[in-house]
């Protein structure tokens, strides 16, 4: 992969999130208290087009409610989402159509999220339809989903007619990711879309994503908790922690350099990886949700942490240039 | 837990491989047809060693480890044999067979965290598995849980909580402690750190290296994941549509690469360290159920010639070592 490819001559802001803040109300089940889940405290940040983001982190750690509350599948408690300058959470009917159309999104399991009674042909060109876009009559219309399933390397001949359970995991990632582009997008949120396909299949969608990105000018959110596949295909890389983004660079400089203690034990649990970080002190802990410690989120399993760690909230800082964390005392 | 010292009867077996699969196969009967889901599939596992079976969705490994258990459904027409000290598995009676299974051979099986009983205390679980399967009172079989749990890294008072109070990568510890419970020779694990982060697999890795290590326990450890198979594994097998490609020692078979599947599964997952290059994916799907003419892997094959396609190939010594089911083996110029 040449570094050219991942540079953008584009620096247009297109997506702007800023202290956002989705939180979730729930009865806890033992007792029938209320509880709040901070899924996303406090997180902002700039998406530029043409930008692959990698959002990685372990489950529970709010990358995929950051990405749905910015194709606003959720509602933020506070703070905002802005694509093209605009607030979405303050679109009107028609502006919130054409948003629909020009942000799109590729679920984790291709096999729930494409309807099994649906063919091919009515999958794809369903979003045309509801948007309004398909073009009048059989002939043309078999042409535009021929077109797309070309786009996305399937045989419009052999796969329009089928249905989903004829369809291997990865053929029906690729009907979906077609469905998503059908629309013609600028922004692709994909949730861990490859992490349910076999090794062999994985690295054809994600050399499709890279190709359509460059071909489509496309720019992707792409929520993964795997740092090999991010890296891969990321132009940026965030590391998010319990609703909180700790750490955020190109992927060869946080790789090369993490700064964030948190980024050092993900990199040194990697199986083969030469890095050391005392792992075991963390092994009994757990996080609750719904009780955030004080200070550094992080820091009751951080073997760096200092007094100040429990009781002053680190802030996301430019710490080398382009590469930002939010830690008091980062990796040397 | 204290180290198994090795009595003079089991020295006297120990040439005897602990567990041999000797050219075991797998019929499952379908609507569709039978459906050969292991075909002669043969490996020996030696006391304390650590066999990582590999492989992709569908091609027969989680059905091989399934047969060590004689858990394969019902409809499952087995042919072959399984020895585990010599004595044949696929040979036993019920009676046989509810002695040999946890006190022998446990299993940590795939999903295994969501396994656990919801409304019973984790310590509970355990003191009953071992009282099911083992006469011991009540208060050696507690006495014996709070070891386990120390073994995994639980502290012992947490024996009280539920499912539902432990992290997924405790639960995944637990029923490691129970899989352990009877002091087995062989623990199977399937997908064992599959559901979860890397951070708790790095640590869960650590912990089967550690029991290994002191009880001299041996692993067959069934994952799709090649970097957590070059973790943990001395030998490897990778299979491909319920067939062995490739077998051998680990650095061998994961750094040299004999069979064309080998390398391209190798060589398909992106790496975190080292030089960020874009990578060869293997064109079309794995196989399920209906198995390619010749060798299985022939279609996807970048090598295939017309050998491939009208002749299976059968295992055969590489220049590595391992055991390789390829023509170009012995048709070394067709590769070029």
């Amino acid at each position: 992969m040449t570094q050219e490819m991942h540079q953008t001559s584009e620096t247009t802001k297109l997506v702007e999130v800023r202290n956002l803040k989705v939180h979730f109300h729930q009865r806890s089940a033992m007792l029938g208290k209320k509880i709040t889940i901070h899924a996303v405290d406090d997180v902002t940040l700039t998406l530029k087009e043409g930008e692959v983001l990698g959002l990685v982190g372990e489950s529970g750690s709010g990358k995929s409610t950051l990405a749905r509350t910015i194709v606003k599948l959720h509602h933020p408690t506070s703070g905002q989402v802005l694509y093209g300058g605009q607030d979405v959470f303050k679109q009107n009917r028609r502006e919130a159509k054409q948003f629909r159309r020009h942000v799109q999104m590729i679920f984790q399991d291709p096999y729930e999220s494409l309807n099994p009674q649906a063919n091919v042909y009515s999958a794809v060109l369903e979003p045309l339809i509801i948007h309004g876009l398909a073009p009048e009559g059989k002939a043309p219309r078999e042409a535009k989903v021929a077109e797309l399933l070309r786009t996305v390397g399937l045989d419009p001949a052999s796969k329009m007619d089928r249905f989903p359970h004829e369809l291997s995991g990865g053929e029906r990632q690729r009907v979906a990711i077609a469905r998503a582009l059908s629309l013609d997008p600028d922004l692709l949120i994909a949730d861990e879309p490859v992490s349910m396909l076999d090794v062999s299949i994985r690295l054809g969608i994600l050399n499709l994503m890279l190709e359509l990105k460059e071909r489509l000018k496309l720019t992707y959110v792409f929520i993964t908790h795997d740092l090999g596949v991010a890296r891969y295909i990321a132009t940026r890389i965030a590391v998010m922690y319990h609703g909180k983004i700790v750490e955020i660079a190109e992927p060869d400089e946080l790789i090369s350099h993490p700064l964030h203690h948190y980024t050092n034990l993900l990199l040194a649990s990697i199986p083969g990886s030469e890095l050391s970080e005392n792992t075991t002190q963390s092994i009994e802990y757990t996080f609750n949700p719904a009780q955030p410690p004080a200070g550094c989120r992080f820091h009751p399993r951080c073997h760096a942490a200092k007094e100040k760690c429990q009781t002053t909230e680190p802030t996301l800082t430019e710490i080398r240039k382009g590469h930002f964390a939010a830690c008091h005392y980062p990796v040397a | 837990m204290t180290s198994r010292s090795i009595s003079p009867l089991e020295e006297s077996i120990t040439h005897t491989p602990l567990l041999e699969v000797k050219n075991l196969s797998v019929t499952y009967t379908t609507q569709a047809g039978p459906i050969k889901a292991v075909d002669n599939v043969s490996f020996k596992i030696n006391r304390g060693e650590v066999l990582g079976l590999a492989g992709e969705s569908g091609c027969g490994k989680t059905t091989t480890a399934l047969s060590i258990m004689r858990l394969h459904g019902e409809n499952a027409k087995v042919e072959g044999k399984i020895l585990f000290e010599g004595n044949d598995i696929l040979q036993m009676n019920d009676d046989q067979l509810r002695r040999f299974r946890w006190k022998n051979v446990s299993m940590i099986p795939q999903g295994s965290m969501n396994s656990l009983d919801p409304v019973m205390t984790v310590g509970n679980q355990i003191i009953e598995a071992i009282r099911t399967h083992q006469n011991t009172s009540k208060h050696d079989a507690n006495e014996i849980t709070k070891r386990l749990l120390s073994a995994v890294a639980i502290h012992p008072s947490r024996a009280q909580n539920y499912p539902h109070e432990f992290s997924g990568g405790m639960k995944q510890r637990a029923v490691i402690a129970m899989a352990l419970a009877l002091e087995p020779h062989l623990v199977i694990a399937d997908e064992p750190t599959t559901a979860l982060d890397v951070v708790v697999q790095k640590q869960l890795l650590e912990l089967l290296k550690q029991l290994r290590e002191h009880l001299k326990i041996s692993f067959l450890f069934v994952t799709h994941d090649l970097s957590v198979i070059g973790e943990i594994a001395d030998k490897v097998a990778v299979m491909y549509a319920g067939k062995i490609a490739e077998i051998g020692d680990k650095d061998a078979v994961l750094n040299h690469p004999t069979h064309p599947y080998t390398e391209a599964l190798v060589n398909s997952v992106p790496r975190v360290f080292g030089k960020r290059e874009l990578l060869n994916s293997i064109p079309g799907n794995p196989p399920s159920g209906i198995w390619p003419a010749g060798c299985r892997f022939n279609p996807r094959c970048k090598y295939t010639f017309d050998l491939c396609r009208r002749t299976e190939p059968e295992l055969e010594s590489s220049k590595t070592g391992t055991m390789a089911a390829c023509h170009l083996i012995s048709h070394p110029n067709k590769s070029t």
